[in-house]
């Protein structure tokens, strides 16, 4: 049975969440409100870098011949990119990326805590190491929301529009397609259905804390997995990839 | 009892302090926060150490400009960690310098009013890829011959933070050199990008090290009370001849006519550098020298409503403790 592409699409699904948001997060490394936030903000973004190499690198050795890593990075078109669209969105200011990175922490801890009990055991190694990065991940943003959400009206507002916007990009995460339906059936994929209710618990609480409220009944974007994304990705990857789209095929 | 402490315990004078406190250095005693310690002494290290501080940051952004075009993901994950170091020795050196009074807030106050300076190298432009490898190999090394030196630094503080420091160049000088020799090995294109860009670097980084011993008037104090361990000339000779090998192991150019083996001073000679250019760009004509001021103010101003919220955040949480 030929389970391996379908296998090798959804690593490579996995590795695009990592680096779109990886590249995301570097865009901050010299730009964020105070010095130790260049660092902190830095580090994550490395882990998801890492994350994107191993996803990537395990996809290559299911692909064969000639493929690495940066084929998958550097070499695909927008709608080759299966990344859900909360991680392309541009950063925006602080309480936008730090909600944004906190709705994907919440969420990515859950998903690494199932992804360990893959019956696929690469995949599960890359879940043991990801889960500690989001553990402290995890902490941080939560720590964040409640400095933004607990000190000064604008920091509040701010909170607030950067939860209004984002929202409609949350109901795709527990969105799965077929292909990965089978392979939850499998047991090699996440069921990410399952990991919803838990989440939803998470974040009201956590914001239901700070007064800061939760959209209700919004229409909700989707569209990553398919290829479909919003016009932020085009840019993204243009300036991603110039370097190996201007010199095809060297050695950097 | 300590001889930090005999001026304060016997009500020396000023001369006598000066005296003791130049004995201790003469001593190679490294100088702490709060020992006696001459004014000059003083503001000549919080004006260099925030300097360094502010050189660290600033730098952040010819390489953090290439953070998101780096051209594999080996490369991204390189430079992000070298970048986000930099930023780390800004935190040390901060620190160090706050330790002799003055408050990082402040500090950048004098850098956004152009009271405080900054490396000129980062006023040059990173055009293409090879800068990054320009930059790592040729800056980080000359910063690495400056620091190393600066390990015997005589105020404590900093010459801790040169330690710490020190101990992480390599991995930055041995980024950029690799990439460098990356490019050397690859296409027509890719040697031609290279050499393009030690061409540019070159004569910049050279001015690194500051004016011509004879030129320079702050040294001989410094060096007597050992702020500054070897002179400039000095410290740009030992960057040449070490760098000169290694470009010849990679078959780079170095754009210098005059730059030949001395058999007799054992050292490199080198031609002459153009200081024109060098003050123009320290005097804030260098190509991205406004860029790199407005950016840090923007930023700064940026993120002000986040330091005001942690602000808010952290005395709240200490008035409930203490309610509590
Ligand atoms: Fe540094
Ligand atoms: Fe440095
Ligand atoms: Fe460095």
């Amino acid at each position: 049975m030929g389970t391996e592409i379908s296998v090798k699409e959804y690593v490579v699904r996995l590795g695009d969440d990592a680096l779109i948001l990886g590249h995301r997060l570097s865009e901050w490394c010299r730009n964020a409100p105070f010095l130790e936030e260049d660092l902190a903000l830095s580090n994550v973004a490395l882990d998801f870098i890492g994350r994107a190499s191993m996803f990537y690198t395990y996809a290559a050795e299911l692909s064969g011949q000639d493929v690495t890593e940066d084929t998958f990075a550097y070499q695909r078109d927008c709608r080759d990119f299966k990344n859900h669209l909360i991680h392309e969105l541009p950063r925006g200011d602080f309480a936008f990326t730090m909600v944004r990175q906190y709705f994907v922490d919440v969420y990515s801890l859950a998903f690494m805590t199932s992804l360990l009990e893959s019956s696929d055991s690469r995949l599960a190694a890359i879940a043991g190491k990801a889960i500690k990065e989001s553990e402290y991940h995890h902490r941080r943003s939560e720590e964040w929301m409640m400095r933004l959400g607990e000190s000064t009206q604008e920091s509040h507002r701010r909170l607030q529009s950067a939860v209004d916007e984002l929202w409609r990009f949350t109901g795709e995460l527990f969105d799965q397609d077929s292909p990965e339906r089978e392979l939850v059936a499998n047991g090699v994929a996440v069921d990410t259905r399952a990991l919803e209710a838990d989440w939803n618990q998470a974040i009201t609480a956590t914001m239901s804390k700070i007064s800061i409220e939760i959209p209700k009944d919004e229409l909700q974007v989707t569209g990553g997995r398919e290829g479909k994304h919003t016009e932020f990705l085009g840019f993204l990857l243009s300036e991603l990839q110039f370097l190996q789209r201007t010199y095809p095929g060297l050695e950097w | 009892m300590d001889r930090r402490d005999i001026g304060r315990f016997v009500g020396m004078d000023q001369a006598e302090e000066e005296k003791v406190f130049q004995e201790r250095v003469d001593a190679e005693e490294k100088i702490e926060p709060k020992d006696w310690m001459p004014d000059k002494y003083r503001k000549t290290l919080i004006r260099q150490i925030s300097q360094h501080a502010h050189s660290e940051v600033i730098g952040m952004q010819p390489e953090g400009n290439w953070l998101t075009r780096a051209p594999t993901l080996h490369r991204k994950a390189v430079l992000l960690a070298k970048v986000q170091d930099e930023g780390g020795h800004g935190l040390y050196l901060y620190s160090a310098a706050e330790t002799m009074g003055v408050s990082r807030e402040e500090m950048i106050d004098d850098l956004h009013e152009e009271r405080a300076k900054y490396a000129s190298i980062f006023n040059y432009p990173t055009l293409t890829w090879s800068d990054i490898g320009a930059i790592g190999w040729l800056v980080d090394s000359a910063a690495i011959v400056n620091q190393i030196s600066l390990q015997r630094t005589s105020y404590g503080p900093y010459a801790r933070a040169m330690v710490r420091i020190c101990k992480e160049e390599s991995f930055h000088q041995r980024q950029g050199y690799n990439i460098m020799m990356t490019l050397m090995r690859g296409s027509d294109e890719q040697k031609a990008m290279a050499q393009d860009s030690v061409n540019r670097f070159w004569w910049p980084v050279l001015m690194m090290f500051g004016p011509h011993d004879s030129d320079s008037v702050h040294s001989a104090q410094n060096m007597k009370w050992k702020i500054k361990r070897q002179s400039n000339d000095d410290l740009r000779q030992k960057f040449i001849d070490q760098t000169v090998e290694q470009a010849n192991a990679i078959g780079i150019l170095l754009p210098d006519p005059d730059l030949k083996w001395n058999e007799e001073r054992g050292h490199y000679d080198f031609g002459e550098i153009d200081w024109e250019e060098f003050r123009r760009s320290m005097s804030g004509g260098g190509p991205c020298s406004r860029l790199r001021l407005a950016h840090h103010r923007q930023v700064h101003e940026e993120g002000e409503w986040v330091r005001e919220a942690m602000r808010v955040y952290e005395n709240k949480k200490r008035s409930n403790q203490e309610a509590a």
